[in-house]
């Protein structure tokens, strides 16, 4: 069985480029907006939208994902609405993948069963859970590949060679390679280890390898994008958003445009970055 | 009839997985499964080595003053006119909390895998403090999480933890409080993970961290139960203590499980009372769910997002609680009961004008749920009360309360 993530993915080596995945918080600031940007994205170069679901305690992330988290939270967004963002989007592409990524505590207590009929339902295509480990992979993991719905694993700089076959069993899409060990939104790690260890990931499995956290700038995808499959732009899309929001929340300028502006650069980044690799 | 099977044993927990039931497990970042599995390794190690068990028992008695007393309370005894009340003073060691035995057994793990840092979130400072003293002892940097709403209530605790050498860093995040800084301590685990030891400060997180903070905790009800076999030549009807993460409860409870005679009560914060959101009590108004690495009981909305909470008590103002907890409510085999700040502050002022004992607020907590069932019971009968920390880092906080300035 193939998903969109499978053939965009396929589609994407034909055209011998890396995928632009782009992250940002489904919520923010508001459902309406939130749903503008998301529309905007594909026009703008993206090839995989990650759709965060805002959690009260994200563990993993910097402040600029936290703060958006929370700006969701506060404009009253929560799971059943992401999924309604998802199929509305959903209604007017039926091609670019839709990957949701955040916690587990909401998913749990909205039901596994549940949420993956209604993810599904909704045109989700896979799913990256932060704190589902593969020891924890009875809880979601087989349920959604059982449902159709890929599970995208992280792997870091920690998941060394022995591990490494744990994490990638039950992956599936493609793997996400976690460049550094810290929280989203740190420094970019140094390329020539992310390189290495893409091409070291690669050595494990025949899924591609998207990198993501610290990749900000259109000259960094372009350098990641070099060796990786696909490179994960997240915080820099968020503080695009924050940055047209005055102090009280009020928008100083259009979000939607403000992101799709960014996003175009790093697609240019990204549609360089093997014509680059090749000089 | 088609009873419930009880488990021929209350103490065999956790599972291989780290589970107790369908509560506590793994569940944290990538980046930080192959650190909790190698600490799992060199706990599984040290648990079994003598060495490492004379280390710490020296340490324990010469440095943290162990073992603590087992003190017959006579004053409040009299006062309420029942059972006798025997308090378990983990207020008497170093540091003036329980909290000194977990830091102690954990600083010996870091010092055996090699670590160079060493963190931890607080609440009411009380762990704070245990591990800045800890690092101070073995010479290791040592920087504190602590809600910023803490750092204000408990002011005293923040400035011996910088006596100690220790940094303390306030989160602003949420609330402020205990919650808070747990997210920014494992953001900094997941970001030092080569030379960082985590040291958690309660019974809950990943596995096998609730296993391991309960190991080392458990020498107060190991303790206790020889005490008090001693000086009453029997066991007691009954023990209590107050449950925020709940440590101290769980090492006091622990080597009574089997002792089916023997009912164990633990004290959740009722704050202001269980119909608003102002309290922490996670078993008696939460439901369970997923946070800070493992499943349990949690305050939280229709939508899984976790409530703040709230308690007069530092030390219990946090929205969940350790993983066997949730699964000895569940069992049936502990009962769980709120009791309300003003209680609390009731307590804490009897406590001190009859025994001439400061409590901690947390511990009050447990001596005002005695105060309510001493008295209707006989007085052939005995009480045991965790008295898990000494109060004079809530003088302000309840001169706050009492409409005093000192």
């Amino acid at each position: 069985m193939t998903t969109r993530i499978d053939r965009r993915m396929a589609k994407l080596k034909a055209e011998g480029r890396p995928a632009l995945v782009t992250y940002f918080m489904a919520g923010d600031p508001d459902y309406d907006t939130a749903l503008a940007i998301m529309k905007a994205l594909p026009g703008a170069g993206s090839d995989i939208i990650e759709l965060g679901m805002p959690f009260s305690d994200p563990m993993a992330d910097g402040p600029a994902i936290q703060a958006a988290g929370l700006r969701a939270l506060k404009g009253g967004q929560t799971l059943a609405k992401t999924l309604k963002m998802a199929s509305e989007f959903r209604a007017g592409d039926d091609e670019t993948p839709i990957v949701l990524m955040g916690y587990y505590n909401p998913i749990y207590i909205y039901g596994v069963d549940r949420f993956l009929a209604d993810a599904k339902a909704s045109g989700i295509d896979g799913l990256i859970v932060v704190d589902l480990p593969p020891e924890m992979d009875e809880e979601l993991c087989i349920p959604a590949l059982k449902a159709g719905v890929n599970f995208i694993r992280l792997a870091t700089p920690t998941t060394d060679d022995k591990r490494l076959p744990k994490v990638l069993e039950n992956t599936s899409g493609f793997v996400y390679y976690v460049s550094m060990t810290g929280i989203t939104g740190s420094a970019l790690a140094d390329t020539a280890k992310v390189s290495a260890a893409v091409t070291r990931i690669k050595g494990h499995t025949a899924l591609p390898v998207c990198v993501g956290f610290g990749v900000k700038t259109a000259e960094q995808a372009r350098v990641i994008g070099a060796s990786a499959d696909g490179v994960v732009v997240g915080t820099a899309i968020v503080n695009a958003i924050a940055n047209v929001l005055g102090p009280k929340g009020e928008k100083t300028a259009d979000p939607a445009e403000a992101v799709a502006t960014l996003v175009s650069g790093l697609a240019q980044g990204v549609r360089s970055a093997r014509l680059a690799a090749a000089e | 009839m088609n009873k419930p099977a009880m488990p021929n044993s209350f103490r065999t927990g956790p599972d291989e997985q780290g589970m107790f039931g369908i509560f506590g497990g793994r569940f944290v970042a990538e980046t930080l499964m192959p650190l909790i599995l190698d600490l799992e390794e060199q706990w599984n190690k040290a648990k079994n080595d003598p060495e490492f068990k004379a280390e710490l028992q020296n340490l324990s008695t010469h440095y943290a003053g162990r073992p603590s007393k087992l003190y017959f309370a006579e004053g409040l005894t009299k006062h309420l006119g029942g059972a006798k009340v025997y308090f378990k003073r983990e207020d008497l060691n170093h540091t003036g909390s329980h909290k000194i035995n977990n830091c102690l057994g954990q600083i010996l793990l870091a010092k055996r895998m090699g670590k160079k840092r060493i963190i931890a979130e607080t609440g009411a400072g009380q762990h704070g403090v245990a591990s800045a003293t800890v690092a101070a002892r073995f010479g290791y940097p040592c920087v504190v999480y602590m809600g910023a709403t803490d750092v204000a209530r408990q002011s005293p605790n923040v400035f011996r933890m910088k006596l100690l050498g220790a940094e303390v860093r306030p989160v602003t995040a949420g609330h402020g409080t205990l919650k808070d800084a747990m997210n920014e301590a494992l953001r900094d685990w997941v970001t030092n993970v080569e030379d960082t030891y985590y040291l958690i400060g309660t019974a809950a997180g990943p596995h096998p961290y609730p296993e391991l903070v309960r190991d080392f905790q458990s020498v107060i009800g190991t303790e206790a139960r020889a005490q008090i076999l001693e000086q009453e030549g029997r066991l007691p009807d009954v023990i209590i203590a107050a449950v925020g993460g709940g440590s101290n409860a769980i090492g006091l409870f622990h080597p009574f499980l089997d002792d089916k005679d023997v009912r164990i009560i633990g004290i959740e914060a009722g704050g202001c009372g269980l119909d608003g959101v102002e309290h922490c009590a996670s078993m008696n108004a939460g439901k369970p769910g997923v946070l800070h690495g493992n499943r349990t009981y949690l305050l939280q909305n229709a939508d899984g997002q976790i409530l703040d909470g709230h308690s007069i008590s530092a030390g219990l103002d946090y929205p969940g609680v350790g993983p066997e907890h949730s699964w000895l409510r569940d069992s049936g085999r502990v009962q769980y009961e709120p009791i309300l700040d003003d209680e609390a502050l009731e307590a804490f002022q009897l406590t001190t004008r009859v025994e001439g004992i400061i409590p901690a607020l947390e511990s009050a907590h447990a001596i005002a749920h005695a105060m309510k069932i001493v008295p209707k019971m006989d007085k052939d009968q005995i009480v045991i009360v965790n008295l898990s920390g000494r109060g004079d880092k809530d003088v302000h906080t309840v001169a706050n309360m009492l409409g005093m300035e000192i």
